[in-house]
């Protein structure tokens, strides 16, 4: 089954996030695809490319960036939440990419199974 | 392809920028020429209140906001008749024409959609 998420909490405010990687990492387990991921809202704080939190904690951002890289999913940050928040092109963390509403719109008509977090 | 889509809206108006970019998210799935409703529950029918001042508030006027949507020809709005009553709203308070459900019927009402976006 093809599976497309949308995230729109921020990294760490909840644990949101967290549940939605729990969650892709056991879709994959099973055997389904997951084939992009779209964070929207403060969702778009998971690609700042400065994020680095201490060694002794779970970074959710390298989490995501890990999933995303042995699974070919792809990660689309919308570009007009991500602008509105300070975030621009040269700021936007490694396996993430700035994208429009419309790859949002495509994913849900793509996928068997589409849902959102946060 | 042609898919359902139901935007089930429980958050208050001036919630963050919430409340616009989830219309972003409605008039882009129109764009695509999807079938589009709305359903407003919970404090979420402040949305459409057409007595609503903005001026001090760092966000536009949600009832502006949802009076671009019928140019789009997003007409099928709904709203959870007992949320209305329970915050003294009526319809004619509202900015745009709108069906009511009833709480009972919620769950059904959802049902006949392929999508269902909560917020």
């Amino acid at each position: 089954m093809k599976f497309a998420l949308q995230i729109n909490a921020s990294p760490y405010h909840s644990s949101t996030s967290f549940t939605a990687y729990r969650f892709a990492c056991e879709v994959i387990e099973q055997e389904h695809e997951i084939f992009r991921i779209f964070f929207y809202h403060d969702g778009i704080y998971h690609a700042m490319k400065s994020a680095t939190p201490p060694d002794d904690e779970f970074s959710i951002f390298s989490a995501w960036q890990t999933l995303a890289k042995q699974n070919d999913i792809d990660l689309v940050v919308c570009i007009s939440a991500a602008q509105r928040r300070g975030l621009v092109e040269e700021n936007v963390a490694q396996g993430f990419r700035l994208g429009g509403l419309g790859q949002l719109l495509e994913a849900t008509l793509l996928a068997d199974r589409f849902i959102v977090f946060g | 392809m042609i898919k359902k889509y139901l935007f089930a809206l429980q958050k208050p108006s001036y919630s963050g920028l919430y409340v616009q970019e989830i219309i972003d998210i409605i008039l882009t799935t129109a764009a695509f020429e999807q079938e589009v409703s709305i359903l407003l529950l919970d404090d979420a029918v402040f949305h459409l209140n057409n007595n609503q001042n903005a001026i001090n508030s760092a966000y536009k006027n949600t009832a502006t906001l949802f009076s671009i949507l019928p140019t789009m020809d997003v007409n099928a709005i709904f709203v959870e008749t007992q949320s209305l009553l329970e915050r003294g709203l009526s319809q004619n308070e509202l900015t745009l024409p709108v069906q009511e459900v009833s709480r009972k019927e919620v769950t059904a009402f959802m049902s006949q959609f392929d999508l269902v976006f909560s917020g």
